[in-house]
């Protein structure tokens, strides 16, 4: 996975970041993997008790938009190849 | 430099925090590095009972709120409890149109450390609600009964939203708490939060219907000198007042300001019936009047003011001093403190009587606090 700069500082990690999200992994089990692996995260992606993504965060991978895809998605084959980032990239919002 | 005996100014700006430390003489600054560079950071509080506990609120629209700690004067930090959860089923309260709008959490705006005992803190957020921690920050516990007032459905937010900015602890009776509420007013708890009154009587408030409300005035910032707990001084959106009934009653003590619009109100450590504003041209200017930076003085409780400008830009300032961005330290020669939306923060070492830029080009300053380190 790739995070935004603000994030990576926050959970103490610096570059891409792998999660182990079981055998299929969804949008959804990816997100709980990360946050069960950097606690400091919960709540920055997605409102902790909604579970819903915060409005200006997006999902992409493989040049995709996944932002609005129901969360049960599975990830692509490339990102769980390891080809390709699953990435949370925060909106261009603001100036 | 994290260890010294003199003052650390503790500055939340729109990109960060900014920790500023001198001796007791105040007039040879350090200026940290940017601490959570990038964030907007509404408050950063430090522990009377231990200035090495240190509470920030950071946020940013992306990934919302965080509430970070310290234990080391501000040197390592720590991401804490973020939870803010309104206790129960959270209700409406009005909207700018004055329909129902639910209550929705954006951020904390204020974090208060108690004096009381080191490991409760309280945050005031909006949409306006009180919590409270009693594990320095680790859970947050809603006090409901201050949002479930039967006023509540009838609040309405302020310009700058409907916001919890101001908490104060009578420091000689536990039970009793303060807070403020933009566009509510002024409640009291005598039951250490469990239940709030409305004290607003003697606002007047000619922006809503009924100027004499029991609620909706839109009181900026409360300020109590800690020996004189029953004394209160108020800046109102428009009006200074003070209260000698811990807010039972209020009286107007603008007197010969140039403008009463304002943000902060503070007290002089050790002369209670010395208080400073920064008069504001009006509502809908958020600029300081006529082009000059000026903090207004009273040194008999209000109704008469002084100017005091030395070392403060007197052409061509055109800046803001939000509520928050106001303090003073409690050294022989009371500090005084205060930033601006142009990013200066300047200092007075002798109660006001003349000033220096501590630092000129920082974000936007939103809150300003000092520690007065033994």
């Amino acid at each position: 996975m790739v995070l935004p700069a603000h994030l990576r500082s926050l959970a103490n990690l610096s570059g891409e970041v792998t999660v182990v999200a079981g055998d299929e992994p969804t949008i959804r089990s990816v997100l709980d993997a990360l946050e069960r692996a950097h606690p400091a995260l919960r709540g920055t992606i997605r409102d902790q008790e909604s579970g819903k993504r915060r409005p200006f965060v997006r999902y992409y991978a493989c040049s995709e938009d996944l932002s609005h895809e129901p969360v049960s998605t599975p990830l692509p084959p490339e990102v769980l190849a390891g080809k390709e980032p699953f990435l949370v990239v925060g909106a261009m919002a603001g100036g | 430099m994290w260890h010294m005996s003199g003052v650390r100014v503790l500055v939340g700006t729109r990109k960060g925090v900014f920790v500023l430390t001198a001796d007791e003489g105040r007039s040879d600054w350090t200026v940290s590095e940017p601490l959570f560079s990038g964030w907007e950071i509404y408050h950063v509080a430090g522990s009377r009972l231990d200035p090495d506990r240190i509470y920030a609120s950071q946020s940013t629209g992306w990934f919302g709120q965080l509430i970070q700690r310290s234990d080391d004067g501000g040197k390592t930090w720590e991401p804490v409890g973020k939870e803010f959860r309104y206790d129960g089923e959270p209700g409406t309260h009005q909207w700018y149109d004055g329909t129902p709008h639910p209550w929705e959490f954006a951020r904390v705006w204020h974090l208060e450390p108690s004096v009381h005992d080191v490991d409760t803190v309280y945050a005031g957020v909006e949409d306006a609600a009180l919590f409270r921690s009693t594990d320095g920050g680790g859970s947050w516990q809603e006090l409901p009964g201050l949002r479930t007032h039967d006023s509540a459905p009838s609040w309405q937010p302020g310009a700058g939203g409907m916001c919890l900015h101001t908490v104060i602890e009578d420091p000689s009776d536990p039970l009793r708490l303060f807070t403020a509420i933009s566009a509510a007013g002024v409640f009291r708890s005598d039951d250490g939060g469990a239940s709030w009154l409305p004290k607003n009587r003697g606002l007047r408030s000619g922006q809503i219907p009924d100027e004499d409300a029991e609620v909706g005035h839109c009181v900026h910032r409360l300020a109590m000198h800690p020996d004189r707990p029953q004394t209160l001084f108020m800046q109102k959106h428009w009006d200074v007042m003070r209260s000698d009934d811990a807010g039972d009653n209020w009286r107007e003590v603008s007197g010969n300001l140039p403008t009463d619009f304002g943000f902060p109100i503070a007290v002089h450590a050790h002369e209670p019936e010395t208080v400073y504003v920064v008069p504001i041209t009006s509502d809908s200017e958020h600029v300081v009047m006529d082009g000059k930076l000026r903090v207004y003085r009273s040194r008999t409780g209000g109704d008469q003011w002084e100017p005091l400008t030395a070392g403060l830009p007197q052409e061509n300032c055109y800046v803001n001093v939000l509520r928050d961005a106001m303090a003073v330290d409690s050294l022989d020669s009371c500090g005084l403190y205060f930033g601006t939306t142009g990013g200066q923060v300047y200092a007075s070492s002798d109660a006001g009587d003349s000033w220096a830029p501590i630092v000129r080009d920082l974000p936007a300053v939103l809150s300003v606090e000092v520690q007065t380190l033994p």
